[in-house]
């Protein structure tokens, strides 16, 4: 029968089935989520007034920067893996991923990635402590003993970010049904494919990276040591080559979850398909050439400067067709404001005022002003909670009926909604005003004049916290005993996934590829 | 007991600065158009910036609510079927396009006169270290650090015992950077260690100090006053601890200040050679050398010797501290390319002498070596 599937741990340990690989994935990267998250609650609760009341400084910087490198790595890259696996094969109609084995294996590195890079906590002289961005010599001269074990926990992820993503390339490229043209697949597909492609390009630079601060620690290299001859500014431009990339990495996908879900629940066709197309793959060109844009106070010649500065202004343009394209799907639909209906609007929303503080950001005469202030910090979690974050919890409310033929209770999926909505808010908007205000980020304490906001940012972060593990319960009922699912549970949706498969989908399907006209 | 007490002072103290912020707030969530040129102007480009978002979140959001309301299903039963305008799409990549060249013009503009060090009346260095700045004056004989003047005893509040905050609260300096007005004063910027950045609101100016590289950049302030910043770039556990102070005074005053500091030198000047002729038994060295230690050493070492593990070395018991007075007056004279500062110029002669009397006899170190100012004065000449 078509839907066997082997039992017990093996099950998991030996499958190379994408929904298994999927599910892991998911599971992961929210276990990481709330690791990362618990965190951030240590942050905002030293955080909650002036002077140090919990932790000391040293203890502070060594959870800025896990809790940034678990969000970005653990958390919000393996969502998008596990949201590929699922539903890559079902949108293009294969039997599965094209390299399966490899899949199985680039999921079961990350355990071994994140178990290693906490293992240093239990390390003389504490985790990493050096920000998510890493800069030499602060991690190299200066680095605490365990950056060898960040090193290699760096690696380990960067394997299994690659051939996650030759997985998706292949699959793309040799494995859709007959009929299944480029320009008629699934926006999901395609800004997953193009995803995909910038992490091939950056992932090795990230990987070049850590490898020179390897040799510099312990080989007598000096890549980024002026002493012998290095330069640390050049760790900036090589390490933006891969982060600013990286931030479309993790947001890419997420484009392409909205512009699945805003159509069904607009009824509508989703607007300016083709334009959808070319304004993500001009995102992502655009992406190589703008890293410096972090780099404004390092001291670049003028030119240099104005350079970055017009090239990230420009991103603006084909970001913005987007989000008009987004509304125009709306306009004159048939609207129903179902959960993922209303993450993915307030992703919509949200993600547009993170991209207002972008522009804001590129302006480097202004950006003198904002770099490395709160305001960058309230810019980033802008993009990446209600963008990154919001983008997945919609995917997994819309298509768990899908995945599991369980329905989720709907007014816990809208409680859930509206508790996330109030406190990203809360946490995060009055972010901008500390940042404006003056105040540096990654500090453990701070002046009176900041603390008002302060103080609201960590209330609001308390509850973001607590609404997560909500969202968790609301997962676990609806697994456990929500209602059936019908075959088309959203009377707008479109796709494969929905048009020609049962819910649950079954363990195996489209052994026989479907006809797509 | 004692997280209850924390609450506790929590809940009362969250009251109480939520009553009086209501008062501040309005000024603390924007930025200060601050006092110079450049300052103001990107104060106002940060406002025409804000304005425009704001227009445009108006238009864009607008919109959306529009449908929201009016496109809802109970509304608008059928949807239109249209799913593509290419007249709309070249409106809505078009109007973009002319409302960043709107903002480009401006921003280029200050960008180059931002960038625009030249001709400068006066030059100072700025020296970015383990968490303290140092001024050094190019066209003065003046050079001085600048440390953290709030007590630990102010934010560490582990116990709810921290003491009141001043007004100034991280925010003060022991030795602030004094600059005469209407003066194009030139920065140069660098660090000893990691990368540190220099930022000071109300100026507009930041930059990155980093080790190895001298950075430009300037400022010319019109009128006297006290303003404040801190370092930007993550430099380590003491990061949030390194604020900068810029005193900008009138010419006059200048002139008298760095008269005074000229008195200064010469006093220490004297004091140091006082020291050197003076005599030194262990007990004078130790209470001096405690006082030095605390100041300059403890944030690292710890008050108690025992060190941060994997980051700082323990003194107490250390092979150094314990060992031949060579090394450790190498070391703490010259510092190491492991992460120990020079501390030959930062303390005085008779300062060092005592630290390091200090580190070989407490905490059970005792080894009974006494070093005197003396001492240091050779081994430095014998460098
Ligand atoms: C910014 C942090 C920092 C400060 C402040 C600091 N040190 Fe150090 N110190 C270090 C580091 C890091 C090392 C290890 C250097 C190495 O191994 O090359 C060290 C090493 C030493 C050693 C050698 C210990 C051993 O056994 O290896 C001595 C002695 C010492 N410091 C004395 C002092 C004195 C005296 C002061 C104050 C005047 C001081 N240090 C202030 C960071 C600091
Ligand atoms: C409850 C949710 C969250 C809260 C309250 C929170 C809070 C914070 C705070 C206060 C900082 C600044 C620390 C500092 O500079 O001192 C920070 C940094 C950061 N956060 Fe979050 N965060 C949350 C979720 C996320 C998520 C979901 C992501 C990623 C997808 C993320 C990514 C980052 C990154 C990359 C940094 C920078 C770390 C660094 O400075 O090196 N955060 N977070
Ligand atoms: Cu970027
Ligand atoms: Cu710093």
């Amino acid at each position: 029968m078509s839907d066997h599937h082997p039992t017990g741990i093996t099950r998991w340990l030996y499958t190379t089935n994408h929904k298994d690989i999927g599910s892991m994935y998911l599971w992961f990267s929210f276990i990481m989520f709330l690791i990362g998250g618990a965190m951030a609650m240590v942050i905002r609760a030293e955080l909650y007034q002036p002077g140090l009341q919990f932790v000391q400084p040293e203890f502070f910087n060594q959870m800025t920067t896990m809790h940034g490198l678990i969000m970005v790595f653990g958390a919000v890259m393996p969502s998008m893996v596990g949201l590929a696996n699922w539903l890559i094969p079902m949108m293009i109609g294969a039997p599965d991923m094209a390299l399966p084995r490899m899949n199985n294996w680039s999921f079961w590195i990350l355990p071994f990635a994140f178990t290693l890079l906490l293992s240093s906590f239990l390390m003389e002289g504490g985790a990493p402590n050096f920000g998510w961005t890493f800069y030499a010599p602060l991690s190299t001269t200066y680095g605490p003993p365990s950056t060898d074990f960040f090193i290699l926990g760096v690696h380990m992820m960067g394997i299994s970010s690659i051939m996650g993503a030759i997985n998706v390339i292949v699959t793309v490229f040799n494995m859709r049904a007959p009929g299944m043209t480029l320009m008629k697949m699934p926006l999901f597909v395609w800004t997953w494919l193009i995803t995909a492609f910038l992490l091939i390009m950056v992932m090795p630079v990230l990987a070049g990276t850590v490898t020179m601060m390897l040799t510099d620690r312990h080989f007598g290299t000096s890549f980024f040591d002026a002493a012998g001859g290095g330069d640390p500014v050049m760790f900036q431009h090589i390490f933006w080559f891969f982060g600013h990339p990286e931030v479309y990495i993790m947001i890419l996908p997420a484009f392409g979850v909205v512009s699945e879900i805003i159509p069904a629940f607009s009824r509508k066709k989703l607007f300016g398909y083709s334009s959808m197309v070319y304004a993500t793959a001009s995102i992502a060109l655009l992406s190589f050439i703008v890293w410096a844009h972090h780099m404004f106070a390092v001291g670049m010649p003028v030119a240099g400067e104005l350079f970055f500065m017009i090239a990230t202004m420009l991103i603006a343009v084909p970001t913005g067709v987007k989000v008009f394209n987004w509304v125009a799907t709306m306009w004159q639909g048939s609207l129903t404001f179902e959960t993922p209906m209303l993450f993915s609007i307030a992703f919509v929303i949200l993600f547009t005022i993170g991209g207002f503080s972008g522009v804001m950001l590129a302006m480097a005469p202004v950006d003198f002003q904002y770099h490395d202030t709160y305001f960058v910090v309230a810019h980033f979690h802008y993009v990446l909670f209600p963008g990154a974050i919001f983008g997945t919890t919609a995917a997994v409310y819309y298509w768990l009926p899908k995945w599991t033929g369980k329905m989720y209770n709907e007014t816990s999926g809208k409680i859930h909604f509206w508790l996330s909505m109030i406190f990203v808010n809360l946490t995060f908007f009055p972010m901008h005003f500390s940042g404006l205000a003056g105040m540096p980020r990654r500090i453990p304490d701070y002046n009176m004049m900041f603390a008002d906001f302060n103080m609201w940012a960590s209330i609001g972060a308390f509850g973001l916290g607590l609404t997560q593990v909500y969202f968790l319960v609301t997962i676990i009922m609806a697994i456990r005993g929500g209602k059936k699912a019908d075959e088309k549970q959203w009377d707008g949706a479109t796709g494969l996934e929905w048009d020609a498969l049962p819910s649950p989908a079954p363990y195996h399907t489209f052994s026989t590829p479907p006809k797509v006209d | 007991m004692a997280i209850r007490r924390k609450l506790i002072a929590g809940i009362a103290s969250s009251l109480s600065i939520m009553l009086s912020g209501a008062v501040q707030a309005v000024a603390e969530m924007n930025m200060r158009p601050g006092v110079t040129e450049t300052s103001i102007e990107a104060y106002e480009l940060h406002m025409l910036v804000v304005w425009v978002m704001v227009a445009i979140s108006f238009v864009v959001f607008g919109a959306m609510f529009y449908s929201f309301i009016f496109h809802r299903k109970s509304k608008h039963p059928t949807p239109a079927t249209f799913s593509h305008s290419t007249k709309m799409e070249i409106i809505w990549t078009t109007i973009p396009v002319l409302i960043l060249i709107y903002l480009t013009i401006p921003a280029v503009s200050l960008l180059i006169k931002m960038e625009d060090a030249s001709d400068p009346e006066m030059s100072i260095q700025i020296t970015g270290s383990q968490w303290k700045w140092h001024y050094k004056y190019m066209d003065q004989d003046i050079e001085f650090f600048s440390n953290l003047a709030t007590p630990r005893e102010q934010f560490e509040d582990f116990n709810a015992d921290g003491q009141t905050k001043g007004e100034n609260y991280l925010l003060e300096v022991d030795n602030e950077m004094v600059i005469p007005i209407n003066t194009k004063v030139r920065f140069l910027v660098t660090a000893e260690d990691v990368i540190h950045s220099w930022w000071v609101p109300e100026i507009a100016v930041k930059k990155d100090a980093i080790p190895g590289f001298i950075n430009e950049t300037w400022t010319n302030i019109p009128t006297p006053g006290t303003y404040r910043g801190q370092c930007t770039e993550l430099c380590g556990k003491d990061h949030g601890f390194m604020p900068i102070v810029v005193k900008a005074v009138s010419k006059e005053n200048f002139a008298k200040w760095v008269a005074s500091k000229d008195a200064e030198r010469l006093a220490a000047e004297e004091a140091a050679a006082v020291a050197v002729a003076a005599s030194w038994d262990l007990d004078k060295l130790m209470a001096l050398g405690k006082t030095a230690y605390d100041a300059k050493c403890a944030m690292c070492h710890q008050v108690d010797g025992s060190g941060v593990a994997g980051a700082f070395p323990a003194l107490k018991g250390s092979v150094i501290a314990t060992g031949p007075v060579a090394a450790h007056m190498t070391m703490v004279v010259d510092g190491s390319t492991g992460g120990m500062q020079a501390f030959g110029k930062q303390l005085s002669d008779a300062e060092l002498a005592a630290v390091i009397t200090y580190e070989r006899n407490a905490w059970g170190n005792n080894t009974g070596d006494t070093v005197t100012p003396a001492d240091i004065q050779a081994f430095k000449a014998g460098n």
